[in-house]
């Protein structure tokens, strides 16, 4: 191949020949071809997988035609993309032309060059991760920009890192527009008497919502009795009766169409919601719902849509809407979200699923009777006085206290100890109580020893206690919990530590390289006890340079270091020994170099 | 060692409890005599209680069989009239010296009955880490008002390796109360108990080398109340013995079994733990072929 990939600057892009070109940058690599225009506002950023490229052309040099080259993919999407000069373009078709070739070939290139196909938002996220750690970031400078490792090797010991992120990257949800659905103004043609609605999916979905009436209506009447056209007209005719606040006409229409009174009832399944919601509440935990939600039969509050105050006859009761209905119900909605993930513009499939939401959340909401019952049983439980109660006896429970010897003298075991004459021992010890006993006597007869303590001594001990101060200042530090990395210098202290971390991410994947069963991993294993190689020189340095008075603890620092690095080397030397000493007696299994 | 702050009247106010050792086997050995240690220390005693009028001392005798509260400063009982014995002792002092011979007397019988296993001549300190403990959670709970308590603890005899896992006990517990155990170490061993606990707690552990300027040592290192420590700088010792003693046979060991549900120390491998019950797995050294082995048979076939 010609090379790991190609970047290149100044070019077009264009979907199509008239297609003026979008100015921006290119980068073609193994996998993927990637175009992202200079203007971060346009949207003709493209990405391809190469190995959908199914071919390509190029503009002739000698032609007075600007250098561009095509790409068709299989799936018949056509990619123009201009250069600024031919060389550029030359070079890009090159690395084109390969990638194409080497596509065709059968895929038994050796194992260990990965095959995985990165998509983008996982370069995306490790670069991410790249730049947020950078601890991470400089031991990948480290490593795979030396080519020491490469990528796929590095990151394959952090997926979990990986893992995790990307489920942290779910959409977002969007949520749903405060304007009401009510509020959809038609626009009205002053010569015709004509009232146009503009319905969007977007609406359709509110008013779904909203109005689980009307969305019954939907999956009963289209497309068995009306088309959907239909459907939307009668209903746009029923808000439009509304909004005419002519409460008369809209008792007549519905009398005439029975699907228009659909519209114009109130809605019924919104009331039967709420009833149930209410039942449900257990009144001595929380006041989720009561009977104020159940507001389309509030008709106290009288504010209609428009802001009059209209007093209307009570059989037309049911043709009347109230602002705060609208508003009540609109609010709800908006605050529960999204329920379903539907992004279909079928308008069946929204009401549908949107039936299915509600079906599903009814039923886990359903009481069964046993539930009931026990609902009710702790209502009446919690909600009695307990001064009111009888007076309960509640059998006491005797106190189950262990016998604290058990556990220490279980411990106790086979205590060995030197023998000794047991009556020795007991005239030891009555002589020494004997003793003890004189002593106290005698202080109490003579009182404190006077002078307490001679001033020659008092004055020794003073100087040994500075001298033993001091030094052990100079040891440890003021605080004995200190740890001695925080009396170095930083820029020692963090060398230190990122040889560490250096040392443990090579030696991760020296061991686990063997046994070496192929020349990649024999190479790659070269390559590491380079590192490694090195890592040991500039701990070496770093250890003569630092000051005289750290000298020794450093040195005890960097020791483990250089005993891991020594045991891996010795591993090394080891194996490579066994493997020229088995070369050279004339075997050759597959496979060994 | 910063206690519980916010219940402080007056920053330096001390609540000293001090644990004597008056174990018989440790003091008819010693170069210095017990009536000159306790001149030393009841001298400390009086120069800790003058420098503040609201410290009070607490004094607890570790004997040989049981420990007792000997002395307790904020009784007013003290300072009753009391029958002078002699010329010599203040009044300040005759109930401590009293109790503390009634104490030795019971101590003796009590020896005397326990009957004669053989242990190691230690003291103890279990059990008067425990007394210690038991009355500064009295403290604690008595009110908003209280001061800043803190352990002595004046030890000649070695470690009884038998107390060990009642003393590990008895110094967590005193590091979760936030309770600062000292520890000046007479004897001529090592104590390892006495490191552990200082520095556990974050008190401060020293052996002092010439017994006669006891007082000078004490009155130096461990008369400061706790507050003014974070101003003083006062001797730490250069490394901590942390050595464990064997659950099994109570001996002091570096290198051990340990089980991995409870944390108990083991000197040999047992099939079961003796504390929680769990049973151990086969060790890992006993299986065959290593790595290198294995490789070294593939070419071969």
């Amino acid at each position: 191949m010609a090379g790991e990939q190609v970047e290149k600057r100044g070019v077009k892009y264009k979907s199509s020949i008239k297609d003026p070109g979008t100015p921006g940058f290119l980068r073609i690599n193994e996998v993927m071809l990637l175009f992202v225009p200079n203007d971060p506002k346009s949207d003709s950023k493209l990405k391809l997988q190469t190995k959908n490229i199914k071919s390509h052309k190029y503009t002739k040099e000698g032609s007075n035609k600007p250098p561009w080259l095509y790409l068709t993919t299989y799936q018949g999407r056509n990619h123009i993309i201009e250069f600024e000069n031919y060389s550029d373009m030359h070079t890009c078709r090159d690395f084109v032309a390969a990638l194409l070739k080497s596509d065709e070939e059968p895929k038994k290139a050796a194992v260990t060059t990965s095959t995985e196909q990165l998509s983008i938002k996982e370069l995306e996220l490790r670069f991410k991760l790249l730049k947020e750690n950078s601890e991470l970031q400089r031991l990948h400078k480290q490593f795979v920009e030396s080519k020491v490792l490469t990528e796929d090797e590095f990151w394959a010991t952090r997926k979990k890192l990986l893992g995790k992120d990307s489920i942290r990257k779910s959409k977002q949800q969007l949520g749903l527009k405060s304007m009401m659905v009510s509020g959809i103004k038609p626009s009205t043609d002053g010569r015709t008497n004509r009232v146009t609605f503009n319905l969007t999916p977007e609406i359709i979905f509110q008013i779904f919502a909203e109005k689980p009436a009307v969305r019954q209506a939907f999956i009963n009447y289209v497309p068995s009795k009306m088309t959907e056209k239909d459907f939307w007209t009668k209903y746009f005719r029923a808000e439009y009766l509304y909004s005419t606040k002519n409460t008369a006409v809209a008792a007549a229409e519905a009398a005439e169409d029975e699907e228009l009174a659909v519209f114009l009832k109130p809605d019924e399944i919104l009331a039967r919601e709420t009833r149930q919601k209410i039942r449900r509440v257990d009144p001595t935990l929380d006041m989720e719902a009561d009977e104020g939600d159940d507001y389309s039969h509030l008709m106290d509050h009288g504010i209609q849509r428009d802001g009059t105050m209209d007093v209307v006859e009570p059989q037309n009761d049911q043709f009347k809407r109230s602002l705060l209905q609208d508003l009540n119900r609109h609010a709800a909605v908006v605050l529960e979200g999204r329920s379903i993930d539907v992004d279909s513009e079928d308008t069946r499939i929204v009401a549908e699923a949107l039936t299915r939401v509600k079906q599903v959340s009814k039923a886990d909401g359903e009481t069964t009777k046993d539930a009931n019952q026990e609902r009710l049983e702790r209502m009446s439980r919690v909600a009695g006085m307990e001064d009111l109660q009888a007076p309960q006896n509640f059998p006491l429970a005797p106190l189950s206290i262990k016998d604290p010897r058990d556990y220490f003298e279980s411990q106790q075991g086979n205590v060995v100890n030197v023998p000794r004459g047991a009556k020795g021992l007991k005239r030891n010890v009555h002589e020494a109580y004997g003793l003890l006993k004189d002593s106290i006597v005698e202080i109490r007869a003579t009182g404190l020893s006077d002078p307490l303590i001679k001033p020659e001594v008092s004055f020794e001990v003073f100087s040994s206690l500075t001298r033993t101060i001091s030094t052990a200042k100079n040891i440890i530090g003021k605080n004995p919990r200190e740890s001695f990395l925080d009396r170095l210098p930083k820029s020692t202290k963090d060398e230190v530590l990122h040889h560490w971390t250096s040392i443990q991410e090579l030696l991760r994947h020296f061991w686990s390289s063997y046994p070496i069963t192929t020349p990649y991993l024999h190479t790659k294993v070269g390559k590491l006890k380079d590192a490694m190689s090195n890592t040991y020189s500039k701990l070496d340095a770093m250890k003569e340079s630092v000051q005289s008075d750290l000298r020794h603890q450093i040195s005890l620092l960097v020791r483990p270091m250089q005993q891991a690095l020594d045991a891996a080397f010795q591993h090394y030397e080891a194996d490579l020994q066994r493997r020229t000493a088995k070369s050279s007696d004339g075997e050759r299994p597959n496979g060994y170099v | 060692m910063p206690s519980v702050a916010f219940k402080q009247y007056s920053d330096d106010v001390s609540l000293l409890v001090l644990l004597l050792d008056t174990n018989p086997l440790f003091w008819s050995n010693t170069s210095i005599t017990f009536s000159q240690f306790l001149s030393h220390v009841l001298a400390f005693l009086n120069a800790v209680l003058g420098l503040n009028q609201l410290n009070q001392v607490i004094v607890i005798a570790t004997g040989y069989s049981s420990c007792d509260y000997i002395y307790d400063s904020s009784l007013t009982s003290n300072h009753g009239n009391f029958e002078r014995s002699g010329t010599g002792m203040p009044p300040l002092f005759a109930s401590l010296l009293k109790k503390l011979e009634d104490f030795v007397t019971k101590d003796e019988e009590l020896s005397r009955e326990e009957g004669h296993e053989d242990r190691t001549p230690s003291c103890l300190l279990s059990g008067s880490l425990s007394m210690a403990l038991c009355y500064i959670q009295r403290v604690f709970r008595s009110g908003h008002l209280h001061p800043q308590p803190r352990i002595l603890c004046l030890q000649g005899s070695p470690d009884g390796p038998e107390q060990y896992v009642a003393v590990m006990n008895s110094i967590f517990s005193a590091q979760r109360l936030m309770v600062p155990i000292d520890s000046c170490y007479i004897g001529v061993q090592n104590s390892a108990f006495l490191q552990q606990a200082s520095y556990i707690t974050g008190g401060v552990h020293h052996t002092p080398k010439q017994l006669d300027g006891l007082f000078q040592y004490l009155t130096t290192i461990f008369a400061t109340d706790l507050h003014s420590r974070g101003f003083v700088q006062l001797p730490k010792p250069i490394g901590v013995d942390f050595r464990a003693s064997c659950f099994c046979h109570k001996k002091t060991i570096d290198m051990g079994y340990i089980c991995s549900v409870c944390l108990s120390i083991f000197c040999e491998h047992h099939k079961k733990c003796s504390t929680c019950g769990s049973v151990f797995g086969q060790s890992k050294l006993d299986e065959a072929s290593s790595v290198s082995d294995k490789k070294r048979k593939a070419p071969h076939t």
